[in-house]
């Protein structure tokens, strides 16, 4: 019996999403297949990882994630030099200080920070908000401003955020996330809010909110899955790349945290292995951007991106 | 491929007679589709519905066991590409290598490390499953030797690596009982190969170069008796590895016959992220065994805590019994924590209250196994819900104060609920990470 390789006919193909400007320009999505398949359709572009860049100094990073950033924690736009040194396709800087219950910094002081950060790296830039709705939806528009004709990535908006933040991206050239709770229904009916704004949709990035390994991502998993599907039978309003939020779910779990214990293993390298595994996981279900911390987990996360973008010999 | 539910229904007596404690033969015939209920719950069903029924129900990928006892490892049966389809339903074997040259010493020092590759995940144990034994002296006797050795240090079903027939046989002279996995049978050794595998009822793994030559020799194997096979494809570059497993899987569920057996994949990669990468993807995709190099549990943990993930029933989420549960050693000034019964979020809060060493009752009102905030989307979080739950548990018998601590996340039932309940209710942070911090600032 011989064998014939099965090969889906898929009707529909990713969006190409492109960020940021001139030489480092990235650019993701565009896949008429599953993840890695190239036997059976088009990759146009490899998944691209971006490092995180604080606007202030992190609290709760265990040591050895601090000390990759030695020296710089304290200066964002040097903090995302070190990034790109360390090979970040993209660099991810998150607004801490603007959180009502923390420093509750204004949107201009945000927006300086956000624009040094700009000046000082040739890679896009991604700007996360604190994450309350309503700080977000007044800081966002303010940063879409002081980086105009940057194509940066802002987020996140959400189902009840999202038209300021929307509108501060149509205004101002950069493409925007689009945030719901591990539910495709939703990630779809907002990126069709979105649209209506006349926002193009290959300006939309969709965010699942994904859990950590251990801690519901098999939930982000099928989303995703479902997702990549969707898009390749032909749905438009699924057809977006996907970022992966990593970082920021890896980094508060018990098996990044708890020192080295002898059933567990070392922390270090199970941290890293954490978020490795994590990342690559989402990958393979369809991510196209994962947003990590350890600059080593991205250097194994491009290692490894980069071995499944060889095409397979049938 | 599989039946659809109308098809069954074609060959059901359609007498709906209830007797399968379905209410309608259609309702029958949707639960035998899913694979959720067998043939024999109906009565009436004819000889001639059973073979039809039968034949096509036959699962597309075979179900193989290795190793005896309470450790044994059963993969196959799979029925979907993707997990959110139905579910994926063996979890795949975890293996570990041992190379059959190393010392008494080493080789039982390593056996025994592997037998303590074992992880609490949400409230249960979940181990490595199989020790896979390589021939690298080349010698039988030696080979033969180190089996035995591993099989009298562990409980764990094996894999004898060797591709040379007279090292099987003098291993399986030893181990026959314990039904190890024969790896592998070649297109250049499968003859003797297929004979001892039958000689003894064990497992065969096939190997091919490609897919193309995997095929034929699966066939081969097959019509010289061998029943129970593992595939190996024969790819060891991940790229490959993923497109040959999926095509595996593809082509088993379109009923391509010699493709209907589980498969193995080695992630062996001396560089240990890589190794573990490897094995993670292979996890996802549909492997159903994993061979690792490694003792090491930071490795294994991840590898442990993913698949236990990626085969999780979708349909189904993993719930704990909703009742008072005492964290260390409790006191009538202990404070009460209110979570739901979603045994992911239990098992958070259980293990943040743990580590703020203050001893505490969690009651886990029954939300169906949903988590707090999917729960108080679907109204099965509510201030009602809660406040009978503080009523009808006897949690007031076992404190003296009457505060009760809620999500975070939920703070706006607190209001309601202190009316309802009668309780005074601490609104606590919204990750269970801060509960530490929470007991300290605000209950002394």
């Amino acid at each position: 019996m011989t064998v014939t390789i099965a090969k889906e006919r898929w009707s529909g193909r990713c969006l190409e999403a492109v960020l940021g400007t001139g030489s480092r320009q990235v650019k993701v999505g565009g896949e008429a297949t599953l993840p890695f398949l190239h036997f059976e359709g088009e990759i146009l572009n490899p998944p691209v990882v971006a490092l995180e860049v604080f606007d202030a100094s992190p609290q709760e990073w265990p040591d050895f994630l601090c000390a990759a950033y030695e020296g710089v924690l304290d200066d964002p736009a040097a903090w995302a030099k070190k990034c790109v040194e360390y090979g970040a396709d993209l660099v991810a800087l998150r607004l801490t200080r603007i959180h009502p219950d923390g420093e509750n910094a204004s949107p201009e002081e945000a927006a300086r920070v956000a624009a040094a950060v700009a000046a000082a790296v040739d890679v896009p830039l991604i700007v996360l908000g604190c994450g309350v709705g309503e700080k977000d939806a007044a800081v966002l528009p303010e940063v879409a401003n002081a980086l105009a004709g940057k194509n940066c990535l802002l987020g996140l908006a959400t189902q009840e955020n999202y038209k300021s933040i929307v509108a501060g991206c149509i205004a101002n050239g950069h493409a925007v996330i689009a945030s719901s709770p591990l539910d495709i229904n939703l990630a779809k009916q907002l990126n069709i809010l979105i649209t209506e704004m006349n926002l193009d949709p290959d300006r939309i990035i969709i965010d699942p909110s994904i859990g950590a390994l251990g801690y519901g991502i098999e939930y982000a998993y099928s989303i995703i899955e479902r997702v990549r599907t969707g898009a390749l039978m032909g749905d438009k309003m699924l057809a977006m790349p996907v970022i992966l939020l990593v970082g920021q779910e890896v980094w508060k779990t018990k098996e990044a945290k708890t020192p080295d214990a002898p059933e567990w293993g070392e922390q270090k390298k199970r941290a890293v292995l954490w978020e490795v595994a994590t990342a690559v996981a989402l990958i393979h279900a369809g991510g196209h951007i994962a947003v990590v911390r350890h600059p080593e987990s991205l250097k194994h996360i491009k290692a490894h991106i980069t071995k499944m973008m060889q095409p397979q010999q049938y | 491929m599989a039946l659809t539910g109308l098809e069954i229904y074609k060959l059901l007596p359609r007498t709906n007679c209830k007797e399968c404690g379905q209410p309608t033969c259609l309702a029958f015939a949707m639960q035998l589709a899913a694979g959720k209920v067998s043939l024999e719950k109906c009565p009436h069903v004819s000889e001639q519905a059973k073979e039809a029924l039968g034949a096509a129900s036959r699962p597309p990928i075979a179900l193989v066991k290795i190793g005896a006892g309470e450790r044994v490892l059963e993969i196959g049966n799979e029925t979907v590409l993707f997990r959110h389809e139905k579910r994926f339903e063996h979890p795949a074997g975890i293996a570990i290598k041992v190379a059959d040259n190393l010392s008494a010493a080493e080789l039982a020092s390593r056996v025994e490390t592997i037998n303590r590759l074992c992880f609490d995940r949400v409230g249960r144990t979940h181990c490595v499953d199989l020790v896979a034994v390589e021939n690298v002296s080349g010698d039988p006797a030696v080979f033969a030797a180190a089996v035995k050795a591993v099989k009298e240090k562990t409980e764990l079903g094996m894999i004898l690596i060797s591709e040379e027939p007279e090292a099987v046989a003098a291993a399986l002279a030893a181990v026959a009982a314990q039904r190890p996995l024969i790896y592998a049978a070649t297109a250049a050794n499968y003859e003797k190969m297929v004979a001892l595998a039958k000689q003894h009822d064990v497992p065969l793994a096939v190997k091919g170069e490609n897919l193309a030559e995997l095929a034929q020799l699966v066939e081969k194997v097959v019509a010289a008796g061998a029943k129970e096979l593992v595939l190996d494809t024969g790819a060891r570059k991940m790229n490959q590895v993923l497109a040959d497993q999926t095509q595996l899987r593809r082509q088993a569920l379109k009923r391509f016959r010699p493709f209907g057996y589980p498969s193995i994949v080695f992630a062996t990669d001396p560089d240990p992220v890589r190794r573990v990468t490897e094995a993670a993807v292979s996890l996802a995709k549909y492997a159903g065994i994993v061979v690792l190099d490694t003792v090491d549990p930071a490795e294994i943990l991840p590898l442990i805590t993913l698949r236990l993930n990626i085969y999780t029933d979708p349909q189904k989420p993993i719930a704990v019994e909703p009742k008072i549960y005492e964290i260390g050693a409790v006191t009538p000034q202990s404070p009460v924590f209110v979570t739901t019964n979603f045994s992911l979020t239990y098992f958070c809060v259980a293990g943040d209250v743990e580590a703020s060493r203050v001893p505490a009752y969690i009651l886990t009102v029954d939300t169906d196994g949903t988590s707090v905030l999917t729960a108080w989307a679907a109204g099965k979080f509510t201030p009602e819900k809660i406040a009978a739950a503080l009523n009808e548990s006897g949690i007031g018998d076992r404190v003296g104060h009457r505060k009760v601590i809620i999500p975070g996340g939920v703070a706006v039932l607190s209001g309601k609920l202190q009316e309802l309940s009668g309780w005074e209710v601490l609104v606590g942070p919204r990750e269970s990470a801060g509960i530490p911090a929470f007991l300290k600032q605000f209950w002394t």
